[in-house]
């Protein structure tokens, strides 16, 4: 288990217990956080599971593939640290883990 | 007494509306009811990697039973709702208990749209199948083998899904369309021959513009042996091991009609999602809506359709007023490939395509009024990104600079 902080575009947070080998978005789901809306179900479709990974855990994830790199480029509101969580498994290493959530994800 | 939103239909509209009502705080008892055995889950990976072996049953389940437990969503799966009763605001259950509703939601989906067949009255054929649900896939598995020879009518996206699986398992597939071309309701003739290649190159069969005449059964009337066509005006009988119908899907308004409710292709709502009955809404692939993005009414069987749709119902109840303001878009799986469209093309004057639909990936932007109406996006994710913003931002684009793959699609949009 890993504990992850989501916290949505007004600053609202969330911290959710995440179990290993769901995606970062799946715990977002199973806890009803707003602010993730994951439309295509976690096959990098969509990019409404966008999320901000904060700094201290970017260089713990792998790398993004194609088909994320593709999707996150040309995102609403991109920034360098710019994730698909549907993508990102969680591991024990991912324990404190805070995601924060653009506001594209937020008029809901 | 508590107030209480009764909804009928726990799939992809039922279970979030149910999960957005609590996400706003909403207070009340919230009831899920479903005919299904299962928690809501997903449809899109019953066609792809479900009927694959890829996704397993759990990873279909949206969320956990143990979420609806812990926000008070008293799921109740197995239920049907036989009827409704407006004038003392109860439905009635296939038990024959009766259930009080402050506010009721329909989320009732669709069926598949049955074949109606010379040879096929009154027989239920062990090897003829449709795809829904869960359980057809369950139905179906056992004759997904290496070497069954299987034959698919309807060249939509089910159809063409299936038969992505179906060869890369082994299957020998022959897919039937009646129209001239595939997915011809939806895309243009560029993509259309862009995907049939495709699966012809892996081996499945077509036969385009062809007419379906009848089913072949076996003695005891239990197993369809084969499929009885015209194709460029000649008989043929195909044998099949089994046969997969996906010919569209009949929207479930029987409830809404039989309580007096209006019914024309879907159940009648506004774009608030309201029925005429201020206390019954109706959302997903069941209601017909108006759409701002295309000014007439409208029927979409999508899951973001299904998400937005229970998003406006959820502020509906919630006392707020946001109408339905997304841009219908749909996805597809095959052979590994990414498919993105958005928009719809009806009525498109020019086509105008980046990358080559020769080639492994290519866009198709379909052109009205010199604005991007809709796109298909093939093996391009970031092209979809830019795509979707083009097509809901309406900017004027010129077609020769958007045509041409040296000038950055980033650079068209708003
Ligand atoms: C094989 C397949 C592949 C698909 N692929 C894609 C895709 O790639 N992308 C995409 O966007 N969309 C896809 N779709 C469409 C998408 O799944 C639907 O648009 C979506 O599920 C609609 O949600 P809904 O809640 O309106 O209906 P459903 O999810 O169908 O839910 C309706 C539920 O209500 C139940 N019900 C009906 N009547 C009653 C009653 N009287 N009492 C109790 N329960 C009742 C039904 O049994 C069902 O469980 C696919 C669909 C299928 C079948
Ligand atoms: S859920 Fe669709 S891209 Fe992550």
């Amino acid at each position: 288990m890993a504990k992850i902080t989501f916290i949505e575009a007004d600053g609202k947070e969330h911290q959710v217990e995440a179990q290993e080998g769901q995606s970062v978005m799946q715990a977002a789901m199973d806890n009803l956080v707003p602010g993730i809306v994951a439309e295509c179900g976690g096959f990098a479709s969509c990019a409404t599971c966008h999320g901000y990974v904060d700094e201290a855990w970017t260089t713990k994830l792998p790398a993004p593939d194609a088909a994320e790199e593709g999707m996150i480029s040309c995102a609403y509101h991109v920034q360098p640290n710019s994730r698909l969580t549907c993508q990102l498994k969680v591991t024990p290493a991912l324990d404190g883990l805070v995601v924060r959530l653009p506001v594209s994800q937020t008029s809901e | 007494m508590e107030e209480r939103i009764v909804i009928v239909g726990a799939g992809q509209a039922g279970g979030e509306l149910a999960a957005g009502l609590r996400k706003h705080g909403y207070k009340g008892r919230v009831l899920l009811l479903g005919d299904e055995a299962h928690p809501p889950y997903q449809r899109p990976p019953l066609s792809k990697g479900f009927l694959q072996g890829k996704v397993a049953l759990s990873d279909l389940y949206l969320k956990p039973l143990a979420t609806y437990e812990r926000f008070e969503i008293e799921l109740k799966t197995g239920t049907r709702v036989e009827a409704i009763h407006r004038s003392s605001r109860e439905i009635s259950l296939g038990d024959g208990s009766r259930l009080g509703y402050d506010k009721l939601v329909l989320a009732t989906g669709g069926r598949a749209r049955p074949l109606n067949l010379p040879g096929l009255e009154g027989a239920r054929p062990e090897n003829l199948f449709a795809l829904r649900s869960i359980s057809d896939v369950e139905a179906m598995r056992g004759r997904f083998v290496s070497g069954n020879r299987l034959v698919i009518i309807g060249g939509g996206y089910v159809g063409l899904e299936v038969a992505a699986v179906a060869v890369q398992l082994g299957l020998q597939v022959t897919l039937l369309e009646a129209a001239p071309r595939l997915l011809s309701r939806v895309t243009g003739p560029e993509v259309s021959s862009f995907i049939e290649r495709l699966h012809r190159e892996r081996g499945v069969q077509f036969r385009l513009a062809c007419e379906v005449r009848g089913l072949e059964l076996d003695e005891a009337r239990r197993q369809v042996r084969g499929v009885s066509l015209a194709y460029q005006g000649v008989p043929e009988l195909l044998e099949a091991d089994l046969v997969l119908v996906g010919i569209g899907l009949t929207p479930n308004t029987e409830l809404a009609s039989a309580a007096g409710l209006a019914v024309d292709n879907g159940i009648v709502v506004d774009e608030y999602a309201c029925t005429a009955d201020p206390d019954i809404l109706a959302v997903g692939d069941c209601a017909n809506q108006p759409s701002a993005y295309t000014g007439g009414r409208i029927r979409l069987e999508s899951v973001p359709n299904a998400i937005e749709h229970a998003r406006v119902a959820v502020a509906t109840l919630m006392g707020k007023r946001e109408p339905y303001a997304a841009i219908p878009w749909f996805w597809s799986d095959q052979y590994g490939l990414k498919l993105q469209m958005v928009g719809l093309s009806t009525g498109y004057e020019q086509c105008v395509t980046r990358g080559s639909a020769e080639g492994k990936e290519f866009s198709a932007f379909y052109l009205k009024d010199r604005r991007v109406i809709a796109a298909d996006v093939i093996g391009r994710p970031a092209e979809f990104m830019v795509a979707k913003r083009l097509v809901s931002s309406r900017v004027e684009v010129d077609a020769t600079r958007l045509g041409d793959a040296a000038v950055p699609l980033n650079s068209f949009a708003a």
